[in-house]
């Protein structure tokens, strides 16, 4: 059986927990490894973080959204969403330690680690429409197929 | 569950023990106590102890990446231990083990930095 839920929240840093914390307890249905629920929890954490730092420049009164689709055969499709300034130059916001502000501490790994947790990643983006990181990751347990 | 940290100094080393999640929300907070601590104490040395850290993503990363530049600024080095396995791969992942020495546990970090139990 094919299972999705969708969340929206406002852009505030408390949500980062909040968020890999309910996209989490969905994925918990499929019964993910423990490493792999930290890898999903992870990339969450980066991708959400990005929508509220660098999509909406750390401003409180925008809304963040999370897609998440467990499929019969164990894939985990997460989509995060922002209606912020977009990114100019994707290939180099993808780059390992590359950041935008380097003032505020970023180490510029956070697509990186994205990268590296899921089977692929893609963003889309337009300056001033927003962001939308679409990410997809098979779990290894066969369990996850009912009936 | 949220971040707690401690710091303790001994002789000329500081020891940051953190607990819980580590993200952005948690980062400024903690990066604001722990440059007082570089700042306000004798201190050279930090040895950053994980053992109680449950969740840290690359906002976590980055804290650590500043205050280890602000250690070089002292002259000293900066010194990590008990790290759990999840958190290892992100370490491993962003290369920060090529700068940050990995240790065992907090005691033998401290003794490699001549810190006397």
């Amino acid at each position: 059986m094919k299972n999705e839920m969708h969340v929206e929240f406002s852009s505030v840093s408390q949500n980062e927990s909040f968020a890999r914390v309910t996209v989490g307890a969905f994925v918990a249905q499929l019964d993910p490894t423990m490493e792999e629920l930290t890898e999903i929890k992870t990339v969450v954490s980066e991708a959400v973080t990005n929508a509220i730092i660098h999509g909406y420049n750390s401003e409180p009164d925008h809304k963040v959204h999370i897609s998440c689709i467990l499929h019969e055969d164990g894939e985990v499709e997460i989509t995060i969403r922002d209606n912020g300034i977009g990114i100019a130059d994707i290939d180099e916001a993808r780059q390992p330690l590359f950041t935008s502000k380097p003032d505020l501490e970023r180490s510029g790994m956070g697509f990186t680690i994205i990268e590296n947790f899921m089977d692929s990643v893609e963003v889309i983006s337009k300056q001033g429409e927003g962001t939308s990181v679409h990410m997809k990751k098979q779990l290894t347990n066969s369990k996850t197929v009912y009936n | 569950m949220g971040l707690k940290y401690m710091f303790d100094v001994k002789e000329d080393v500081l020891v940051v023990r953190l607990a819980g999640e580590l993200d952005h929300h948690e980062a400024e907070e903690l990066r604001d106590q722990w440059k007082d601590m570089l700042y306000l104490n004798p201190v050279k040395h930090v040895i950053l102890n994980l053992e109680k850290i449950s969740f840290m993503d690359s906002s976590g990363l980055g804290v650590v990446l500043g205050r280890y530049k602000e250690v070089l600024q002292l002259g000293g080095e900066m010194v990590v231990c008990s790290v759990p396995p999840s958190i290892k791969r992100l370490f491993e992942m962003s290369g920060m083990f090529k700068i940050i020495r990995l240790e065992e546990n907090e005691e033998f970090a401290l003794e490699t930095l001549g810190v006397a139990s």
